[in-house]
């Protein structure tokens, strides 16, 4: 597990590619907004290995959605280098950015941000659809994804058929329905209560054991970066602390401590 | 790709916004109807001019008083006419490659027997009328030389008027009353339908025109207002055409580049001149099917851009999961282009409707070709694609984390 900030991986060299399958190197991103420069980024490194469970904080402002549009390939940094598995990402072009989205990222929001009007079942379809996966293949893995994140009974629903909880469950099956070495997701409780929240880290910590997937979450709560291995913080577009979590929590037992869920909230149409 | 899963996206994103989607085809379904109508309706004219002229016999030339480019062509009852009765007979005995000629004295007038009464067009003419016209008698027979020669009144009437007048008789021998001169009808000519311009061309009444002249004139004699040539053949009509001009032209003195005071014309030009009709009308409703198809691609231009703007996060969305620029684009291309197409189709629904309506009222053979339709097909595919490039760019030009942000 490295430790410090992006220093260290400077030092690592290329010999230790084969571990980080994340390794972004002194990256800047600026936006430009008329006449004023906004340095969201400002040299942040970093560097993560296969398997790794990476909670990112910080205050709002200090970068942490940037960073994790870059690394997830949805935006391009102005200045620095970014490998994924080891491949510089930084500059490929558009198509080129949607199939690493498409078939090596996983994408979670905090606003769930499911195609409206659309089921539950074909939400999750969507990444195969791109992937030029066919029907009947689509439609056998989208319902693995839904039964992983216990959500069977739910796929002819349209996701304003779905409490909030339930959406998140179906964004991390879309997320992960295509098999992708990294799951990110920026803020994904943010808008969930305390039991649901637990739910959705419950699934984020599963994920990561029983299929080595790497996750990087950002939140800004600290119960919840307890959930992972390693918390990484971010000040001013530069990472300020990266440290391991010493008494990681287990979500699973949490949930167990929890009263009973109001069984109302899950089954509201 | 995936193309079912775009046609589907397509049409759940037009049925979710029906009306929308309707008003938005009403430009291309306008103009396309417009198009389909228009072409049915115009080859319906022509083949029923091309018919008409065949069934007159594609030899026959028409001489008239006056001359178009003076704006003389029809001089009314009674002017004086440039074409005399002695100008008809010379015709007919100088000239050897005419057949037949006949004058043509119009006049109208009530027709009574009994209590019942019909007005009609009446026309003065001579006994090789049915030659000419290749018109038969169908009851009866026609007036002879002599009928023409005494001025008889004797009337031989068409399908129509025959039945007005003598329902459930039969009209020859009897004595029908026409401005109160005592007619015998000698025969009744067999029906003929319709002219081009939509006339009942067997609503009329003929009688000799020396009987026109003499008996049924008022205060002024009416003229001559056209004779009716054929000639012995085919050949021999193109001939009689020239030698007809030169003998009129020496029998009214009219010098070397003196124009004509009067026309010579022959069945090729009445079919040109109404061709030209049909290019001026064809050319008159294009151009309004094309300015509606443009409005039309505006509007499905106009209507796709709000779409995109509608649904700029869940193109954020398909973006994040992986969609390439290219299938955003082919996906709103998809929606422009089935809205085209389908505004087409009814369209040409809508058109097939009118044409078919028009030939009932018309009595016209309109025909909806195959070849109008794939025009407009390819015409409606052009649109979507036109009209639906610059939206579906602009949906694939979007950046997905701004595209994800909107709100
Ligand atoms: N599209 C953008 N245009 C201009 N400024 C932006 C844009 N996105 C982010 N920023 C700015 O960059 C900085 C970092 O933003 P962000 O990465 O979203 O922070 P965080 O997620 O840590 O709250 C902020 O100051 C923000 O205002
Ligand atoms: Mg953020």
């Amino acid at each position: 597990m490295i430790v410090d900030t992006g220093r260290k991986v400077n030092i690592a060299g290329p010999q230790e590619d084969s571990g980080a399958v994340i390794r972004v190197e002194r990256v800047h991103k600026i936006y430009k907004m008329g006449d004023v420069e906004v340095h969201a980024l400002h040299g942040a490194s970093l560097s993560v290995n296969r398997g790794e469970f990476v909670s990112i904080m910080g205050p709002s402002g200090s970068g942490k959605s940037t960073m994790m549009n870059i690394i997830g390939c949805l935006d391009r940094p102005t200045k620095g280098q970014y490998f994924l598995a080891g491949q510089d990402v930084s500059k490929l072009n558009k198509a080129q950015l949607a199939d690493i989205r498409n078939q090596r990222v996983g994408f979670v929001f905090q606003s769930f941000n499911l195609v409206p009007r659309t089921s539950a079942l074909e939400n999750v379809e969507l990444p195969l659809v791109y992937a030029g996966v066919g029907s009947s293949e689509r439609l056998r893995r989208a319902r693995e994804a839904l039964a992983i994140v216990g959500l069977s009974d739910r796929e002819r629903n349209m996701p304003n058929q779905l409490s909030g909880g339930q959406q998140q469950r179906v964004a991390i099956a879309r997320s992960l329905v295509n098999h992708p070495s990294i799951i990110l997701a920026d803020e994904p409780t943010g808008a969930l209560d305390t039991r649901t929240s637990t739910e959705v880290m419950e699934i984020f910590q599963r994920l990561n054991r029983e299929r080595s997937l790497t996750i990087i979450v950002v939140t800004h709560e600290p119960d919840i970066a307890d959930y992972g291995t390693r918390i990484v913080s971010f000040r001013d577009g530069r990472i300020k602390r990266d440290v391991p979590v010493e008494s990681r929590r287990d979500a699973a037992a949490v949930l167990r401590e929890l009263p009973p869920p109001g069984e109302d909230e899950d089954d509201e149409q | 790709m995936n193309l079912i899963a775009i046609l589907k996206v397509a049409m759940r994103a037009l049925g979710r916004n029906k009306m929308r989607s309707a008003l938005t085809m009403l430009g291309i379904i306008i103009g396309v109807g417009a198009v389909i109508a228009m072409v049915s309706i115009g080859q319906g004219a022509q083949q029923m001019v091309s018919s008409q002229i065949n069934s007159m016999g594609s030899n026959m030339l028409y001489v008239q008083p006056g001359n178009m480019m003076q704006g003389g062509a029809s001089m009314g009852m009674g002017a004086a006419s440039t074409l005399t009765e002695e100008d008809v007979v010379a015709i007919q005995r100088e000239i050897p490659t005419v057949a037949h000629v006949s004058p043509v004295v119009r006049s109208s007038g009530q027709l009574v027997f009994g209590n019942q009464n019909w007005f009609v067009q009446i026309q003065g003419t001579n006994d090789q009328f049915p030659e000419i016209r290749s018109w038969k008698v169908q009851e009866g027979d026609f007036f002879n030389e002599a009928d023409v020669q005494s001025a008889s009144r004797v009337i031989v009437l068409g399908r129509t008027v025959a039945d007005k007048l003598f329902p459930g008789m039969d009209p020859v021998g009897q004595t029908i009353r026409v401005r109160n001169l005592p007619f015998r009808v000698a025969g009744v000519l067999e029906a003929k339908g319709q002219s081009m311009v939509g006339q009942d061309q067997d609503d009329t009444a003929i009688v000799p025109y020396t009987t026109v002249q003499r008996k049924l004139a008022g205060r002024t004699i009416p003229a001559i207002g056209q004779a009716m040539v054929t000639g012995v053949s085919e050949t021999g009509s193109k001939l009689a055409e020239k030698q007809i001009a030169d003998l009129l032209r020496q029998r009214h003195k009219i010098g070397a580049g003196e124009s004509d005071d009067f026309m010579v014309r022959n069945m090729a030009d009445v079919a040109a001149t109404s061709a030209q009709l049909t290019t001026i009308m064809t050319l008159l409703l294009g151009s309004i099917a094309a300015i509606s198809l443009i409005v039309g691609g505006i509007g499905i231009m106009n209507i796709m851009l709000v779409s995109v703007t509608e649904r700029t996060r869940e193109i954020g969305i398909r973006m994040a999961v992986g969609a390439r620029p290219n299938y955003i684009r082919l996906q709103f291309l998809t929606e422009s282009l089935m809205l085209s197409l389908l505004g087409g189709l009814i369209g040409i629904l809508i058109g097939a409707g009118i044409s078919r309506g028009i030939s009932g009222v018309l009595g016209w053979p309109t025909l909806v070709s195959s070849l109008s339709v794939f025009v407009s097909f390819a015409f409606a595919t052009a649109i979507g694609i036109f009209f639906g490039y610059y939206p579906a760019h602009k949906a694939a030009a979007l950046d997905p984390i701004e595209a994800l942000r909107y709100e």
